[in-house]
């Protein structure tokens, strides 16, 4: 359509975007308009607290840590192509998509999209989930009834059932081994983003 | 227990076989005796102490009589549900009961005496269940529906009207269904009538079923909507049937398709002029609290009374009526009144529903009305039911190019199977003129029979068939911990990163029209107070506060005397003054009840004290737990328990029976309040060692745009946003500023232009959330509670008492906020 691509011109980087993150341009467009609705005062990229305009995620458990995830280590801005490629992670994954060898994987392959994952729990980055860290994911997402005990508790069971190398933490390779039942691509994916 | 239904049903017999004969009995003398003045006159020997005079209260008797047998008839079907097997559904179950009681009826008269007549129908009966439909409905999620709502209604019922006629008269002329009477344009009519989806039942038979929202509001919406087109079809139909066929032409076909545009505008926006009347009656109606709940179904009644009487559609001018009422005069209202209607409306609906679902039972058992032709009422099944499958299968595959988010597979089955037709179809089919239809009883009967097949049969197969049809995807099995914790933290994800991106139906129109709205409408049709008070999350703060208003006298109660009330001085985020002018006049309430509390300024710290009893208080009630090793048993129970569901796993709101604040809710709201608290506190360790500003600035009395806490004009964006339905007044939020960007940046160069004057660093040590909390620790709601009872009620209840009192600027503004709870309060 002549709008589209009219409009898709004045987004920077679109077409690149578009080869990266596997989005039609209709959804590069949507998810532009809903940056500049975001980034209210219109400087280009969104601070944390633009996020935290959206009232509803002041009602997620674990929306601030999903905030944070949308800025890189150091970083306190989030411009378009960041933010759609973050977004990306939750394409449904294209089953038929041509298996070729040498190209990277797609941001919405499904070992990137535990790893989108696994960054929430692991805030220090190092590459594990410690139990404190654990527990603190644990307290946001469970009721105020349950007391510090409990939640030691499980978090301790929880490690024991995922850690096979006994070091008190849970590696990334740990966590996927753990996950290999759940169904990622129908969990992690949002079906308007196809 | 098995005994109480025993009772129930002897009870229901005994009545309608008590009163039955009465009534025969009675009746048949009429000569006898007339009325009490004509018996005085008549045979007077003495005097007489007491009469028996039947006539004299037949109508509203019986109508009585009638009321009560249907609600024991419910209560017997609510009792059998829950002991018997849950397969039937309520609807179906209150049809059989009608079936005994007409089979009661008919035995004692030999003639059906009590059946549904339309108009009791049509305007007894109907309008209040539409009406409580359309005040609970979802606005948000059918507005962003509305387009395939509509394509659902309007071609959807056109499809299966067509289609029905023409294929039975198809049938008839191929000689299948015998001799009748009947042409053309009444197999039409037939079609109009039997074609649409019924409310009513759908309601009845899918709140037992639970599907996804969506999907619900689809079918619900599109059984509303359709009315539109059932009124013209029906009318149209008739007036050809009436005309006969050789005086249609072109124009009056022409009329016929401009009269449904006429009807079905007319109609909605008859029912937006009585919305409109209706809140600006809510908005003056403050002194007549007592009585304003009763507008809303006189308002509501007369709009539906309007629109019939200008020939337009009813049912969508009640549905537009309640839908668009609903936000304002909920605003309106007082809290009390707002309960009243939402009560008295399920009391109506449910036992309008009821009533009739037992009267269609019973007027089956009538000789007179059936008429068995095997051939028209098992092709009206056929087609019935085939042709609403092809319709919605052929409609959602259009819409599903346009849709952000594609119709699946297994929700246009439960949508074709879901087309369930009711008590409007009986109510149209029994207003037929005789005359002119011969074939009457032959549709009539028919149409009883489709009205059966689809509520019973269908309902009884409506769960299975979902419950199947999803199984038949997952398998199951045992979730381990570490599984059940990460499918949880995966729906959360889903649920912000769907915000994130604005979900559906965020677009630049949703936009302007909630700008347009807030300015505008809501000017005009809400009270000024209540548009003050559109704030969703000042809201929660309220209700939070009294919460623990609540909380903290019953925990100094149990501690004996309030005396450790005193709190020291530390209250750095004054509510008051951030929310001040604006807010005190609408909470009065939490005014009232502090001033019990005489809060002097004291300098020693109470935590101390709170301190020390909250241990005992948890190792009283934790002790045990400590002691029980905790098994794997356990550890899967409390999750299963205590994990925040996530949006996914609320039920969707709208429901006959229950309505109210659900668990939800309350997780909702404590998820919250931790969430603000987590933020206020990364704020505030933000804010520590930077220096105070030492000015006031004076707390002005704006309009709630753009206000800092202390009239400080801050850039740096807002908490609260406006998104979608929020209000222009949501920017007032109790934290304003950077503190966002603390919680992510290290030492990067902040900037804090808000600006708390209280706040110096001795203060610091005494906040209790600040505090390092070890040595004992208390269970975790003990530990979030604390900040929230002596210190922190101070901080977010609009205290008259501000800590620097001494302040000429704080006692400036004190004078000022007093005076406003006494003009305002009510």
């Amino acid at each position: 359509m002549g709008s589209t691509s009219s409009t898709l011109l004045k987004i920077p980087n679109a077409e690149v975007l578009m080869q990266e993150t596997g989005f039609s341009p209709a959804h590069i467009i949507r998810l532009h308009d809903r940056f500049k609705a975001l980034d209210k005062e219109g400087r280009g990229y969104l601070c944390p607290q633009d996020f935290g305009a959206i009232k509803e995620l002041a009602m997620n458990p674990i929306g601030d840590r999903i905030i944070g995830a949308f800025f890189s280590p150091g970083k306190e801005t989030v411009d378009f192509s960041t933010f759609v490629k973050i977004l990306a992670h939750f394409r449904p994954v294209d089953k038929d998509r041509p298996k070729e060898p040498n190209s990277p994987e797609p941001i919405n392959s499904r070992s990137n999209k535990l790893k989108f994952a696994f960054q929430l729990y692991d805030q220090d980055k190092d590459g594990k989930i410690s139990r404190d860290e654990l527990l603190k994911v644990l307290r946001a997402m469970l009721g105020m009834q349950v007391t510090e005990e409990q939640l030691e508790s499980i978090a301790d069971r929880t490690i024991q059932e995922a850690d096979l190398d006994r070091d008190e933490a849970i590696s990334f390779e740990e966590f996927r081994k753990s996950l290999e039942k759940v169904n990622i691509d129908h969990k992690m994916s949002i079906r308007f983003l196809r | 227990m098995a005994s109480s239904i025993y009772f129930c049903l002897l009870r229901t017999v005994f009545l309608v076989c008590f009163v039955n004969p009465l009534i025969q009995g009675l009746s048949g003398d009429v000569n006898l005796v007339n009325d009490r003045r004509h018996q005085l006159g008549n045979n007077l020997t003495g005097l007489p102490i007491v009469t028996f005079d039947w006539h004299h209260v037949q109508t509203p008797y019986l109508v009585i009589i009638w009321v009560f047998v249907a609600g024991l008839a419910k209560l017997l079907v609510i009792e059998l549900n829950h002991h018997v097997i849950n397969v039937i559904p309520e609807s179906g179950l209150l049809i059989m009961m009608g079936f005994i009681l007409g089979g009661i009826v008919w035995g004692a008269d030999k003639a059906q005496t009590f059946k549904l007549f339309p108009p009791t129908f049509f305007f007894y009966l109907l309008p209040q269940i539409i009406l409580d439909a359309s005040y609970f409905m979802p606005n948000k999620l059918f507005f962003s529906n509305l387009g395939s709502i509509l394509i659902y209604a309007i071609f959807g019922t056109c499809w299966n009207a067509s289609t029905v006629g023409l294929s039975l008269w198809g049938c008839y002329e191929a000689g299948v269904m015998g001799n009748l009477d009947i042409g053309l344009l009444q197999f039409l009519l037939f079609g109009s009538l039997i074609a649409a989806v019924d409310p009513v039942a759908v309601i009845a038979v899918f709140e037992e079923v639970h599907v996804n929202e969506v999907l619900f509001i689809l079918v619900f919406g599109e059984s509303l909507l359709n009315d539109g087109v059932t009124v013209v079809l029906y009318n149209v139909f008739d007036a050809f049937v009436a005309l006969g066929g050789p005086r249609i032409d072109a124009v009056e076909i022409s009329k016929g398709i401009f009269s449904f545009v006429v009807v079905a505008f007319g109609g909605s926006f008859l029912g937006i002029v009585f919305a409109i009347l209706l809140s600006l009656l809510t908005r003056c109606t403050k002194h007549i609290q007592i009585i304003e709940a009763g507008f809303i179904f006189v308002v509501g009644y007369l709009a539906y009374l309007t629109a019939d009487m200008l020939s337009l559609s009813a049912i969508l001018s009640v549905t537009f009526c309640g839908i668009c009422c609903q936000k304002y005069v909920n605003a309106n209202m007082d809290e009390k009144s707002v309960t009243t209607v939402r009560h008295a409306m399920k009391v109506l609906a449910n036992g309008s529903e009821t009533m009739i679902f037992v009267f269609l039972g019973v007027t089956a058992i009538d000789t007179e009305i059936w008429v068995w032709n095997t051939g028209f009422i098992l092709l009206t099944l056929l087609f019935v039911f085939i042709y609403r499958i092809i319709g919605v299968f052929l409609l959602t595959w259009m819409l599903n190019k346009f849709r952000l988010v594609p119709i699946e597979f297994i929700d246009q089955v439960v949508m074709s199977y879901g087309g369930l037709r009711g008590a409007v179809a009986y109510g149209l089919a029994a207003m037929l003129d005789q005359d002119k239809i011969p074939e009457k009883n032959l549709i009539l009967s028919t149409t009883l029979i489709v009205v059966y097949f689809t509520v019973i049969l269908q309902g009884i197969t409506m769960k299975p068939l979902v419950q199947w049809l999803k199984v038949k995807r997952a398998a199951h099995s045992d979730l381990k911990l570490i599984e059940k914790v990460n499918n949880r933290a995966f729906d959360h994800i889903l649920a912000a990163v769907e915000d994130i991106c604005g979900r559906i139906g965020d677009n630049w129109w949703t936009r302007g029209w909630n700008r347009f709205e807030e300015n505008y409408i809501s000017w005009l049709l809400m009270k000024p107070k209540a548009r003050k008070n559109r704030d969703y999350l000042f809201s929660i703060f309220h209700k939070l506060n009294l919460e623990d208003a609540v909380n903290y006298v019953s925990e100094g109660e149990r501690q004996g005397s309030l005396a450790f009330i005193r709190s020291d001085e530390a209250a750095n985020v004054d509510f008051k003054k951030q929310f001040g002018s604006e807010f005190t006049d609408v909470m009065p309430d939490i005014m009232v009840d502090m001033s019990n509390y005489e809060l002097g300024i004291e300098t020693f710290s109470v935590t101390s004290i709170i301190k020390d009893t909250i241990p005992s208080v948890s190792l009283d009630i934790h002790g045990q737990d400590r002691k029980n090793a905790m098994d794997d048993v356990n550890a899967h129970h409390l999750l299963q328990q205590h994990l925040y569901s996530s949006r996914k796993h609320h039920r969707h709101k709208y429901s006959r029976s229950h309505f109210g604040i659900n668990q939800s809710e309350n997780e909702v709201q404590e998820i919250f309040q931790r969430t603000m608290r987590s933020r206020l506190e990364s704020f505030k360790t933000a804010k520590m060692g930077v220096s105070p500003a030492k000015k006031i600035t004076k707390h002005h009395k704006k309009e709630l745009t753009h206000k800092m806490a202390n009239g400080h004009p801050d850039g740096t964006g807002h908490l609260y946003g406006d998104e979608v339905d929020s209000a222009v007044g949501s920017e007032t939020g109790a934290i304003r500023g950077t503190f966002l960007r603390d919680t992510y940046t290290v030492g990067a160069g902040i900037e804090n232009p808000v600006v708390f004057p209280d706040m110096d660093s001795s203060t610091h040590n005494s906040l209790p959330w600040l505090m390092e909390t070890d040595a004992v620790a208390p269970s975790q709601r003990a530990q979030w509670h604390l900040p929230w009872t002596p210190n922190r009620l101070r901080r977010l209840a609009p205290m008259r008492i501000s800590t620097y009192s001494t302040d000429s600027f704080l006692m400036a503004d004190l004078e000022e906020h007093e005076e406003k709870p006494q003009t305002d309060h009510e």
